[in-house]
Parts: structure tokens; C-alpha cells; sequence
């Protein structure tokens, strides 16, 4: 299953004003895996993604993505090279419908959005594969809703929606089960599982079920330094994680 | 590449849709009607107001939609584009007098022009946001006035640019009725490619920009270009409006740079209803109509009813005069609605 690295930090490091949210991190995402990152609140997950995404330009350290330097690049460019990622607080358009978000992620590689001298009904070229993609998430019925109406768990699977609309070689995904019911998250689970197929995949996850049921490897971060790192069962039975998180988190299920 | 965003970039709450989104999903007989009654009242208003009022409703209408095109539909605050429409009259007023061009080649130079100076000026405004942004774009424009201020030799200092003429294939517009029918297709087409941009895919993207320029960015969209394109296309209506604002007085003064001069284009945008395009230019019309008839009755201190205007817009009518129309339609088509359930 695991090939070789796609996605790799060496030695990352962030600095907020003194504190050290992110401390010389080594990671390596094999390519077609599901890669977890684990950890309490503020870890430094987040900020682990931000940088990984070009939102935050890292203290030091090199980020590489399958053996280029992508150190420093603005997002756009990240999102450009095959990454995208999704925000732990829903970060949408909140006066676009969905079925607008997902024609605005899809329209993003060719050079349509330049055209200020054509008709915006042109994008009505994406509407197909956006609803197939809405359909695919769940959204079908809500796709003409302003993403500001539409309730907390549906905008986590629009989040989703345009996140694969990229067609992104890579897939981060900052806790998308957070804050879903239960039936929501079995339906994020399988979609993920689907998705997954041909593409690698980072989540910040604190449900250790879901970890469990995707993921290949998984990171445990604490105060921004790698504490563990292996297989799910392997670091399931680790001492250290076992004293710190784990044995709390599934003692919470 | 220093990116500020906290750890969750998350998006801002916005005001419920725009009035051109709404316009824009209204009946198709509805817009035919509203277009066709715009135009009309395009047509008609030399016959109603003094021909030179109504030129300067034009100009102020394309200043007007130039600012909410950022204002509105990208979510920048400008406080300079008296830089790019005293620019435009400018450089209008010295390419009808000098090369002799006629008025709307004239014209034409004047808007291309400050779309050439909004590029760097542009260039840098757009890595700030909100007041930040006002701020740059202000200093620009206090620059270029007084560089034209010193220069004098070129825009003739205190004295302005007298008598310039506006030729057009050997027409006698030396008239301001029949200017303004010499004007109008110059405005109106102003009007309709900042209805085009907004409702291009290059808007769509704008809005998203608006909305939330850390997912823009996320999806791909280099943010800052495309806010520098906006401001381009933006400061280049603005120079129609000034260009033809040089035509309409044959005379450019330094006031045409003056800082009020943006002011009183903001002013006309919040009034009319930001994020609106069409509220900017009723807006325009209403202010320049006031101030007309306020200097007519010999009232001194205009900055004041226009300022009092502008603090009532913001405290009592927070969406424009046409937000707020298109609000009280909808509602009303909602009670209709639910009195047909
Ligand atoms: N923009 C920021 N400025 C200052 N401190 C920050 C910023 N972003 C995150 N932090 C701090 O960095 C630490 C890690 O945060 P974060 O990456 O969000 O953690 P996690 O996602 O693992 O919960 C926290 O202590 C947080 O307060
Ligand atoms: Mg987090």
C-alpha cells in the first residue's frame, strides 16, 4: 500500500511570536495513503496544514511534494500542483450556492475565470460534473441553497466537494467529521474511502473509530513535535500514546 | 510569500446576496422593463435637467460603478480614483488640445492612461486590505496632485486647462444638449462592461475574493492578480468618467484630483447601495442633481448636506436606495407568497 513519499517535511518549524507552534517536524506521506494526524488541541495540526499549504510561510525547515522543493510558495500555487486542502472552520462564500462553489473549483485550473468580457453562463460548462460531485456528497437536493443557509454538517460536505473537484493528487482534510452526527460521519467515512482510490490523503482526525477505518499511518503530534509515528495498531499500543491521548479518547466512545 | 491568516481562516459573515444577484434572477420581463425604462430616462434627461447636468450625471455614474466594482464586487475600499479620473481629464483634456483628437479618441486616451498608472499603484495596494488599502490608494492620489500641482508647464498649475475643445467629424457640440447625445454612447457603454465584468466568470471569481480570499486562493486563484485586474479595469471606467467629465466642462481643474473627489464617489456608492452597480448610478444622479440645485440657491457649504447624506445613508439605510428597493420587492413577494400558500 505504501509507496513511496509524495508529500514530505524535513526539520519544519513555526514560530508565533516566540512560541513554537511546530517543531522541527519530519513527515513522509506515502503516495496513495491515508495518513492520520493525531493529537490534543493545539498540537499544531492546524498550523502543520497551513504550512504544508503555503497559508503560512515556515520558520524553517523544506517542504517537498513527489521530490520538488515547494518551500515558500503562495497557496494558489500548492493548490495549483495537486493539493487541496480543506479548513477545520467551514470556510466557504457564504452568498454562492454550492452548486457556484463547486463550478468555481473546477473552473480554477483553465483560464476561464480571466474572461471578464464573457458571459458568466460559460461556467455553465462545469454544472454536470458540480452536481454529479454535489450528488456524490450528498448535496444534490440542496445544490441552488447559499451555502450560508445550509446546516453545519452539510457545509462540511460542501467543504468536501470542492476539495475533490480539484481532482487534487493530494487530500488534506482538516477534521471533516468534526461536530457530524453520527450518520453523517459513516457517510464521510465511505466517501473518503471511495475518494481515496488513486489519491493520497492527510486528515486531522480526533474520532479514533474513523482513524482507524482509513487510515494507513498515523502521526501523533504534541506540542508541535512528532510524539509517535506507525501503523494504526502500532501506535494504538503505544505506551506513550496510550498515557497521553489514546487510552482517553477511545475510553470516550 | 508572507500570507497573514490566522491558524483557521474562516469565513467573514456577508450581507445577504447582492441587489445584481438579485436583479439578475428577477423575471426576464423584469429586467427588459427596468432596461428599457433606464434608457429611456437616459434619453430623456437633457429635456428635463440643464444639458450640463446631465453630462455630469454620466460621468459620475461611470466614476460611481468603477468604485463598487471593487467596492461591492472585489471588497476594496478605493479612496484614490480621484487619481485616475483626474488623470483621465488630464490627459483627455491635453490630447484634444494639443493633437486636436477628436472628443472620443480624446476620451479614450484619458481612460487608457489611467489604466496605465493604476498598474503600479495597483501593484501595491493590493497586498493590503480594508483601510490599509484606502490608505495607499489615497496617498497615490495625493501624490499625483501635486505632481500636477507643480507641474505646471504641462496641466497649467492653478490656472487648469482652458478651452478644450471637443471635435467630432466636424459636428457643432459647442451645445451641451446635443454633447450629451454625443456623450451618451460613450457612458452606456461604460455601464455595459461593468455589467459584463461583474457578470463575467472573471466576477464570479471576484465575489469569491470578496466573500473569502483564503478559500479563492485554496481553489487555486492568484488572489492579488486578479484583484490588480479588477482595479485596472476599475480606474479605466473611472478615466471614461473624467475623460468625459474634461469634454463636458471644456475646462480641467486641479480639483479634479482633489481628495474630495473620491470621497464624493464613495459617498455616491454607499448611498446608491454598495455591491449594487446600477445604486451607483441613481446615486450619482441624485447627488449631483442636489448639488446642482443647492449652488443654484446659492447654499455655500455643499460638503456639509453631502456629508450629512452620507452619515444618514450609512445609519439608516445600510444597503443603498436601491438594496433597500430591492429588499422591500422581496419581501413583499414573500408575504404574496405565503398569502397564495
Ligand atoms: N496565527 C497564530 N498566531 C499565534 N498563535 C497561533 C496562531 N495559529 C496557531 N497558534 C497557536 O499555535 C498552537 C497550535 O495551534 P493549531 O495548529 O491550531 O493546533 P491544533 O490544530 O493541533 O489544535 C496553538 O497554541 C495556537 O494558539
Ligand atoms: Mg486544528
Amino acid at each position: 500500500m505504501a509507496g513511496q513519499a509524495l508529500l514530505s517535511a524535513r526539520g519544519l518549524t513555526r514560530d508565533f511570536r516566540g512560541f513554537r507552534a511546530v517543531d522541527q517536524v519530519d513527515l513522509d506521506v506515502a503516495a496513495d495513503s491515508v495518513h492520520a494526524l493525531v493529537g490534543p488541541n493545539g498540537a499544531g495540526k492546524t498550523t502543520l496544514f497551513n504550512l504544508l499549504t503555503g497559508f503560512l510561510p515556515p520558520t524553517a525547515g523544506r517542504i517537498e511534494l513527489a521530490g520538488r522543493d515547494v518551500t515558500g510558495l503562495p497557496p494558489e500555487q500548492v493548490a495549483r500542483l495537486g493539493v487541496a486542502r480543506s479548513f477545520q472552520i467551514t470556510s466557504l462564500f457564504p452568498q454562492l450556492c454550492a452548486r457556484e462553489h463547486v463550478e468555481l473549483a473546477l473552473q480554477s485550473p483553465s483560464g476561464l475565470g480571466w474572461r471578464f468580457w464573457r458571459s458568466v453562463k460559460l461556467m455553465g460548462r462545469y454544472r454536470e460534473r458540480a452536481e454529479e460531485l454535489l450528488d456524490m456528497v450528498g448535496l444534490a437536493e440542496l445544490a441552488e441553497a447559499p451555502a450560508e443557509a445550509l446546516a453545519y454538517g452539510r457545509k462540511r460536505a460542501l467543504e468536501l466537494a470542492i476539495a475533490l473537484a480539484l481532482d487534487p493528487k493530494v487530500l488534506l482534510l482538516d477534521e471533516p467529521t468534526a461536530g457530524m452526527g453520527l450518520e453523517d460521519v459513516d457517510r464521510t467515512v465511505d466517501l473518503i474511502a471511495t475518494v481515496r482510490k488513486g489519491r493520497t490523503v492527510v486528515m486531522v482526525e480526533h474520532n479514533m473509530s474513523v482513524v482507524g477505518r482509513l487510515a494507513d499511518t498515523v502521526t501523533v503530534l504534541q506540542a508541535g513535535k512528532v510524539l509517535v509515528e506507525g501503523p494504526y495498531e502500532q501506535v494504538r499500543a503505544d505506551e506513550r500514546v496510550i498515557t497521553a491521548y489514546l487510552g482517553a479518547a477511545d475510553a470516550a466512545h | 510569500m508572507t500570507t497573514a491568516v490566522e491558524s483557521e481562516p474562516g469565513a467573514k459573515p456577508g450581507p445577504a446576496r447582492s441587489g445584481l444577484v438579485a436583479v439578475s434572477r428577477a423575471p426576464w420581463w423584469v429586467r427588459y422593463a427596468l432596461l428599457v425604462a433606464g434608457l429611456a430616462v437616459a434619453l430623456w434627461l437633457p429635456n428635463g435637467l440643464y444639458p450640463a447636468v446631465a453630462v455630469d450625471i454620466l460621468c459620475w455614474a461611470l466614476l460611481a460603478v468603477s468604485v463598487d466594482l471593487l467596492l461591492g464586487f472585489t471588497g476594496l475600499m478605493s479612496f484614490g480614483h480621484a487619481a485616475f479620473w483626474g488623470t483621465s481629464a488630464y490627459l483627455a483634456g491635453i490630447a484634444a488640445i494639443k493633437a486636436g483628437l477628436p472628443f472620443p479618441v480624446a476620451v479614450l486616451t484619458g481612460a487608457l492612461g489611467a489604466a496605465v498608472i493604476a498598474l503600479p499603484i495597483g501593484y501595491l495596494a493590493v497586498k493590503r486590505t480594508g483601510i490599509y488599502f484606502a490608505m495607499v490608494t489615497l496617498a497615490f492620489a495625493q501624490m499625483i496632485y501635486y505632481v500636477a500641482n507643480k507641474w505646471g508647464s504641462v496641466t497649467g498649475g492653478e490656472n487648469g486647462l482652458q478651452a478644450v475643445p471637443r471635435e467630432l467629424g466636424g459636428l457643432d457640440l459647442s451645445d451641451e444638449y446635443y454633447f450629451y447625445y454625443a456623450a451618451l454612447p460613450i457612458a452606456l457603454l461604460g455601464l455595459w462592461a461593468a455589467w459584463r465584468i461583474v457578470n463575467s466568470p472573471f466576477g464570479r471569481v471576484l465575489v469569491g475574493i470578496r466573500d473569502n480570499p483564503a478559500r479563492a486562493r485554496a481553489l487555486g486563484y492568484p488572489v492579488h492578480r486578479y484583484k490588480l485586474t479588477a482595479f485596472v479595469l476599475s480606474a479605466f471606467l473611472a478615466g471614461l468618467g473624467g475623460g468625459l467629465f474634461a469634454m463636458g466642462h471644456q475646462f480641467v481643474s486641479l480639483d479634479v484630483l482633489h481628495w474630495t473627489t473620491s470621497g464624493k464617489a464613495v459617498i455616491v456608492v454607499v448611498l446608491g447601495g454598495i455591491g449594487t452597480l446600477w445604486g451607483g448610478v441613481l446615486g450619482a444622479a441624485l447627488l449631483v442633481r442636489l448639488e446642482d440645485w443647492l449652488s443654484f440657491s446659492g447654499f455655500e457649504q455643499i460638503g456639509l448636506v453631502t456629508g450629512t447624506i452620507f452619515v444618514l445613508a450609512v445609519l439608516l439605510f445600510r444597503r443603498g436606495i436601491w438594496g433597500t428597493a430591492v429588499d422591500l420587492v422581496r419581501r413583499w413577494q414573500a408575504r404574496r407568497g405565503r398569502t397564495e400558500d
